[in-house]
């Protein structure tokens, strides 16, 4: 039994290598100061922050909802997301919009940051391991660490940054606060 | 492997094919006995065949045959169809739906069905096996009456024992590659030519004629044992573009005639070489022609009418046939004109068109701004014409009801069979059109009742018989549109509702006290309580208690309302209301600090300014309301909404399900028809909130699920009670 454990654990960091391979271009953007990156795959349009409208009862980081061309979509803010102070309002807030899996299916969510910066490419011999510890956000958030220009930058595992299953967990569990007390 | 889509499209085909055969049975199990349903139900069985075929499901294939056997026969008439014989089909028929089911879901058929799908081949094998031994019955009388019919045409038969065929190629023969000749050559395997005239008179004059064309025609005396069909298939590559008549020795008069009337010749000379062929005697060409010119006024007419004045066929006859004729160009029609579209397109469809409006209004506020006229008018003409985009984009959701209401044919036989009550189904209003969605949730809500109806409802016969009702009870489906909403009634002519036994039961439930002063509805309503049954006697379809209460939750989730009405002795009706569509709400929009709300119209009972009507005299739990008490709640503290407080302040009254409370909100901001953007998984586990809607001006705005909010409400309450 112990042998087996190994040896999937690997298989899988090869599969996660081989699509780092193919993924070769990423977008960058800044969240408090920092640089994130996020392969483009997922991606499907970048807008403007504006128009938002806010859903009581939600944790931080949901920040509300927005109309995109008839469909209502949920706008994340990562900062919160990542647990840290939800992001300000400012003039170059950008939306990014992302495709992201839902069972069988696909759900289009937006994701607030602070400014986008650009798309770039990073070969695969740039990315290293995403370290266990030392970084301020969870682990499993993280796909690698890539370098652009001899300095890191977090390439984010968007699909576990907004997996629905969490989010919707921490959603219904700040919408009855009462309950939550009264446990 | 097969494809899942294909495989999807299979079980899709065959379920609607076995929806088809259902209700073909059912129709032929009243005792209709109509050849075309035959038909209908061999066309299921035949295509279902087919198909499963294809896809390599022997077991379907194996099955399907052997019933597909037995309705060959009843189509030719060898085999009568019983009801014993329709019922068994009916097993047939969910037998394969099982089948199919099995091959929908990918699953191994347990043993049992497949014992039961053996014995229903056995069954039906008997069928098959009485023909045989019937037909040798049969064999003995067919010759007398084949001798009769001999007699009685002899009078006017042409004296030849020879077939005569005649053969006109279509111009096209030899550069499809064939040649006209190798087709005579081949009737030499059948039998022997005994006389061949070749026509040429199609061949225009020299400079006009096409080499490449054939011009050639034939008329063939022939001597053959074979049959028409053998003959026939002769000229099968030909078929298409030439001309072929062939007609059996000793044929009537009247067939010559038609032939002579048919072929591109001169009739006389057509008649000549006729005579040439000897197929025909001089003196019979005489006869013919002499007919013929008799006739010659009558020529023109449909057939029928020359049938009915050479009274060979009875007018009604001919009537009946032509009716007939027209009712299956009709359904053909209607048929070819329906199209399949994926549920999903038109869902798309209809959310681009409702970003359409909002985007048109978007323009039309930027055109006020910048008051220009020319430009406020062409916006308003394209939202107007936009609105009607989209209303006609929603009537494509809609379906018309019948689909759902032929269903319980079945459900009210079995259910008949099964409580031995004899109860006719009467359909009405099925052509009733509503949205694609409601259709698919309200049937087991509907079967629910029916079955409730059939039970409770209708009495037994004999029962019936003593208070001289007919025996056999009538069960009535009927719907109609009423006020922008759809309304179905269940309708049962039984026994009605017993008022002093609800009553009772409910005092022993503890749902009602002994002082109240109840109407004959509210009394009536208390059936659809959690639990309740008067009936002492549980059966295997109802009086368990739990049903109505299902039922009324289903309506309500459906945002409908259900009502009964009755008639001790005669019977009751019950009576949902449902909303046309789920897409599209009217709702009552409020203001509350910088957010707009949508509160569901149809729950809304009325408005009052706070502090002018209503007072809070219960700190801040219940409001004074014309001296009833009425629990209340403001938005702003639920919904922790930020902006500026106002003065005046108003309250919405809702009513959900028996309760009533008020909603304090800032602003009323008028109603509107909206449509409903679900929330997504995300939002889901939010009570308070019914899904998401866009306004106008493209903003979102939330719809509030008033029950859900109030239970939110409550549960606090009882949380604050415990700290």
């Amino acid at each position: 039994m112990n042998a087996i454990t190994p040896v999937t654990q690997s298989l899988s960091t090869v599969i996660r290598n081989l699509e780092l391979e193919d993924q070769q271009q990423y977008l960058t953007f800044m969240l408090s100061g920092e640089t994130y990156a996020i392969s483009i795959l997922s991606i499907k349009e970048i807008i403007q922050y504006g128009a938002l409208t806010e859903v009581p009862r939600m944790p931080d980081f949901i920040r509300g909802v927005i109309n995109l061309r008839g469909a209502v979509v949920p706008v994340i803010d990562l900062s919160a997301r990542f647990g840290k102070p939800p992001t300000p309002v400012g003039r170059r807030n950008c939306i990014i919009i992302i495709e992201v899996a839902l069972g069988s299916e696909t759900q289009n969510v937006g994701v607030m940051v602070d400014a986008v910066n650009a798309v770039l490419e990073i070969p695969a011999n740039e990315i290293e391991q995403a370290p266990t510890f030392g970084t301020n956000i969870r682990a499993d958030f993280i796909a690698g660490m890539g370098k652009i220009n001899g300095k890191f930058v977090i390439i984010l595992n968007i699909q576990y940054v907004l997996s629905m299953d969490d989010m919707a967990t921490l959603a219904a569990v700040s919408s009855a606060p009462e309950l939550a007390l009264a446990g | 492997m097969i494809p899942d889509e294909y495989l999807q499209t299979f079980v899709v085909e065959c379920s609607e094919l076995l929806e088809q055969m259902e209700e073909a049975l059912l129709t032929v199990e009243q005792a209709e006995h109509d050849p075309e349903i035959i038909n209908a139900i061999f066309r299921a069985a035949h295509t279902i065949k087919g198909s499963a075929g294809m896809f390599g499901l022997d077991p379907i294939v194996a099955f399907t045959h052997a019933a597909e056997s037995v309705l060959d026969r009843v189509r030719s008439g060898d085999v009568i169809m019983t009801s014993i014989l329709a019922a068994l089909f009916i097993e047939v028929h969910d037998h394969l739906s099982v089948m199919i089911n099995h091959v929908a879901t990918g699953s191994q058929v347990s043993l049992e069905t497949d014992n039961h799908g053996k014995s229903l081949i056995a069954q039906l094998a008997e069928y098959l096996s009485e023909i045989l031994a019937d037909q040798a019955n049969f064999t003995a009388e067919v010759p007398i009456i084949h001798q009769f019919r001999l007699e009685r045409e002899q009078s006017d038969v042409v004296g030849t024992d020879h077939w005569h065929l005649s053969l006109r190629f279509g111009p096209e023969v030899f550069r499809n590659g064939m040649d006209p000749f190798s087709f005579v050559r081949c009737l030499f395997s059948l039998g022997t030519i005994v006389q061949l005239v070749t026509l040429i008179d199609a061949i225009p004059v020299a400079e006009n004629m096409d080499p490449e064309c054939c011009y050639l025609g034939f008329e063939i005396s022939f001597n053959s044992t074979s049959d028409k069909l053998a003959i026939e298939s002769v000229f099968n590559f030909v078929r298409s573009d030439c001309l072929i008549r062939i007609l059996p020795p000793r044929s009537k008069v009247s067939e010559y005639q038609r032939l002579i009337l048919e072929l591109p010749e001169q009739d006389m000379r057509l008649g000549e070489i006729l005579v040439k062929c000897g197929t025909l005697t001089p003196k019979e060409l005489e006869n013919i022609l002499c007919f013929q010119s008799e006739q010659e006024d009558e020529i023109q007419r449909p057939i029928g009418e020359v049938l009915v004045e050479q009274q060979l066929v009875s007018p009604p006859v001919v009537e009946a046939a032509l009716e007939k004729q027209q009712q299956i160009k009709d359904h053909k029609k209607s048929e070819a004109s329906l199209i399949r579209v994926d549920a999903d397109k038109l869902d798309e469809l209809i959310n681009l068109v409702g970003e359409l409006i909002i985007a048109g209004a978007g323009t039309n506020l930027i055109a006020r701004r910048a008051k220009m006229a020319n430009l406020i008018e062409s916006t308003a003409t394209l939202s107007r014409l936009v609105e009607e985009v989209r209303d006609s984009a929603l009537a494509l959701r809609m379906v018309q009801i019948g689909g759902t209401f032929n269903r319980f044919q079945r459900v009210v036989r079995d259910v008949s069979k099964e409580l031995g009550k004899e109860v006719d189904l009467i359909i009405s209003g099925a052509e009733t059109e509503l949205d694609k969605t409601v259709v698919e949730k309200i049937g087991d809500p509907l079967t629910h009742l029916v079955r409730n109806s059939m039970d409770h409802g209708i009495e037994a016969a004999e029962l019936r018989l003593a208070l001289g009702k007919p025996a056999k009870g009538t069960l009535k489906l009927n719907a109609y549109h009423d006020a922008g909403s759809i309304v179905i009634e269940v309708i049962d002519d039984g026994g009605g509702l017993n008022k002093e036994k609800i009553l009772s039961k409910a005092i022993e439930l503890g749902l009602i006290t002994e002082t109240e002063n109840l109407t004959d509805k509210e009394i009536y309503s208390l059936i659809f309580e959690p639990g309740f049954s008067t009936v002492d006697a549980i059966s295997n379809l109802s009086g368990r208690g739990v049903g109505m209460d299902v039922v009324r939750r289903n309506i309500q989730a459906l945002r409908g309302t259900v009502d009964l009405d009755s008639v001790p002795g005669l019977g009751s009706t019950v009576r949902i209301r449902l909303p046309l569509t789920l897409a599209i709400i009217d709702g009552f929009m409020v203001g509350v600090g910088n957010a707009a709300y949508v509160i569901p119209l149809d729950m809304v009972v009325e408005c009052v300014e706070l502090s002018a009507w209503a007072s809070d005299e219960g700190d801040g739990q219940y409001l004074n309301l014309r001296g009833e008490v009425l629990p209340y709640r403001r938005l702003r503290d639920h919904f922790n909404a930020e902006g500026e407080t106002v003065q005046r302040e108003n309250v919405v009254v809702v009513r959900y399900g028996e309760h009533k409370a008020g909603l304090v909100v800032d602003k009323l901001m008028g109603e509107f028809q909206t449509v409903i953007k679900p929330l997504g998984k995300l939002f889901n586990g939010e009570k308070s909130i019914g899904g998401f809607t866009i306004l106008g001006s493209g903003e979102v705005a939330l719809i509030v699920d008033v029950p859900g909010l109030m239970s939110q409400v409550e549960h606090k309450g009882i949380t604050v009670a415990m700290a």
